[in-house]
């Protein structure tokens, strides 16, 4: 019989504790690494953008000037496409998913609830640049025939708002892209509104019901006022994916630049100036400055998706979790 | 009057519920659309030169897309390879070793920021980091972008999963005496696999549709390669620049090209979630 030696024990014991400090070394660099590579995203934007900020400073978020012969560029047009298509997008998408989420928590019959939910969330993990194609070759004709000019003629005419609905049939223009981005971003939005909705208590609910509240109360006067933080959550995550959103916009936003106020002529983004242009650029001035729109772009999505993040945490807070 | 306020209560209730019931069918509508466009184009141009041919070069007809399909599986798969190791790594850190101290949350945090961060500034990333150096596009550098966008998902489930693993077992095998890397190893991953799966196969269905990093990193190339340092040809970007032509051949091609790359997306989530039901079911 080999019976172990305390002396063979101790060492055991030793190893064991090397292999446990070297293990935590190990996953606490990992969990360093990520938040390195946020800061190296960061840096790596302000890196490769210091040449356009250095030569146009603040101005190039104003300046609506793009243009690769004269080497000068302003971030004006595709920052305004960009909020512009996003505003629009959530101007459909939040209430639109709102009404899902309503329909799939409360009305539908049960046997419908799950099947359906499940179906938007795989939805929501359609390639963006399925909604792009699909925009391209067949909303765009659609509007550009039926839908545009009958915009251009009746709303194109009224006074004050006209500026907003006129100009040329091409089907292609921020309104359609507003209208992509919106489509592209219902389940997404619904997805989370639907799961929030679910943790509101059964008792809550149960309670009004028990005091003759009718559905529409309970959702309005109990579920939301419960959830509210984290539906706004959702609806920040949502505008977070609308406003990075590249290949869905791309495809049908047109990629002119020039500043305008109709929804039926073609615009640009930040991120469909750069996937349009970036392997096209062939100056170190036009590079960098694609570089520095990204910079941008990172700064905006980041502060919305902080904003988002920190509502979704309020609700878990409150359940304990 | 108490009749009169019931029944402006039912009225509203009445116009609340059909409003819900119309946004339901519009958003459904337009998704129905897309899917079904997307499958009958798509069939339309199946052929099986689809699967044997290259990239047909413009003004050619026929053709197909196998170099693209190849550098996809190619580089999605260095994409998870890259990405997951560090991501389950990552994730034990916050679910075992972070303690609520500030910097597990900041790290949690982070990671959600990177989770929903828009896949194009990964891109010009990943550009000014590799392919700058390089000097050229490569495979590899759409390995790297595609890897940064698996990092987070498998992170957060990882994160997840860990967490959802009861305490007792952590405390039974740590009273026994193995020591913490062990019992992390041996007993919290086996308990976690299907989650930690789930969550790769997530990434992986993100990835392989992902076109804005690539087009800054592997770029495209019409011939066959199977050189990592070599810009490489890819399904995404392949549909981009095919669609945006004139010609009506490369039109169809990318159709087919996206009709196989929905289907692909499809089949990987809804594995995915077959994993987590059948998990969930053999808790309960």
């Amino acid at each position: 019989m080999n019976a172990i030696t305390d002396a063979q024990l101790l060492a055991r014991a030793r190893a064991d504790a090397r292999t446990d400090q070297r293990f935590r070394m190990l996953v606490t660099a990992a969990g360093l690494f990520v938040l390195v590579s946020l800061v190296a995203v960061a840096a790596s934007m302000v890196w490769g953008g210091r040449e356009a900020f250095r030569k146009f400073g603040l101005g190039f978020l104003w300046t609506d000037r793009w243009d690769a012969v004269q080497q000068q560029f302003g971030a004006l047009v595709p920052i305004y496409g960009t909020l512009v298509t996003a505003l629009i997008a959530m101007l459909i998408a939040v209430p639109v998913s709102f009404g899902i989420a309503f329909f799939l928590t409360e009305i539908a019959p049960k046997w419908l609830r799950s099947p359906v939910g499940a179906g938007i969330e795989l939805l929501a993990g359609i390639p963006s640049i399925i909604y792009g194609m699909w925009g391209l070759f067949v909303l765009v004709p659609i509007l550009g025939e039926h839908v545009f000019p009958w915009v251009d003629a009746h709303l194109g005419q009224l006074p004050g708002i006209g500026m907003l609905f006129s100009g040329p049939p091409l089907g292609l223009g921020m309104g359609t892209a507003g209208l992509v981005l919106a489509i592209m971003v219902i389940p997404f939005i619904s997805s989370v509104m639907r799961e929030v909705f679910l943790t509101v208590p059964g008792q809550l609910k149960e309670s009004a019901y028990a005091l003759g509240s009718t559905r529409w109360e309970v959702v309005w006067d109990v579920v939301l006022p419960y959830t509210r933080s984290a539906v706004i959550g959702g609806i920040f995550l949502g505008l977070g994916r609308a406003l990075g959103e590249t290949m869905a916009v791309t495809f049908v936003l047109g990629n002119a630049h020039s500043l305008t106020v109709s929804l039926l002529e073609p615009g640009n983004s930040i991120a469909a100036t750069i996937a349009n242009e970036f392997t096209e650029a062939d100056s170190e001035m036009y590079r960098s400055s694609l570089i520095a729109l990204g910079f941008v772009l990172f700064v905006v999505t980041f502060i919305v998706l902080s904003i988002a993040r920190l509502m979704l945490r309020r609700l878990n807070k409150r359940e304990g979790n | 009057m108490s009749d009169s306020l019931h029944r402006m209560r039912a009225a509203k209730n009445a116009i609340a519920q059909g409003l819900a019931v119309v946004a339901a069918v519009f958003g459904i509508f337009w998704l129905v659309w897309i899917l079904w466009t997307t499958l009958r184009m798509g069939i339309d141009a199946m052929t099986p030169a689809l699967f044997t041919q290259m990239t047909p070069p413009p003004g050619e007809e026929g053709g197909g897309m196998l170099n693209a399909f190849f550098g996809s599986a190619l580089m999605s798969l260095l994409g998870v390879a890259l990405g997951a190791p560090i991501g389950i790594l990552a994730g034990t850190y916050l679910a075992e070793y972070s303690e609520k101290s500030w910097i597990g949350e900041s790290v949690r945090f982070i990671n959600d920021i990177l989770l929903s961060a828009p896949s194009i500034v990964l891109g010009l990333f990943v550009y000014t980091l590799v392919v700058v150096q390089m000097g050229h596009f490569s495979a590899l550098a759409g390995a790297i972008a595609l890897g940064f966008i698996v990092l987070p998902v498998v992170v957060r489930t990882t994160d997840e999963m860990l967490r959802l693993v009861p305490g007792q077992m952590r405390e039974a095998a740590l009273s026994l005496g193995v020591p913490q890397w062990k019992v992390t190893l041996q007993v919290l991953y086996r308990s976690a696999m299907p989650g930690i799966v789930t969550g790769i196969l997530l990434a992986l269905a993100r990835i392989s549709g992902e076109t804005a990093p690539l087009l800054f990193s592997a770029l495209n190339n019409q011939y066959w390669t199977t050189n990592v340092l070599a810009p490489m040809a890819n399904v995404p970007v392949v549909i981009f620049q095919f669609a945006m032509s004139p010609y009506d051949n490369w039109h169809s091609l990318a159709w087919a090209g996206a009709f196989v790359l929905t289907l692909f997306v499809l089949l990987v989530s809804i594995a995915a979630r077959t994993i987590v039901a059948r998990n969930r079911m053999s808790h309960e």
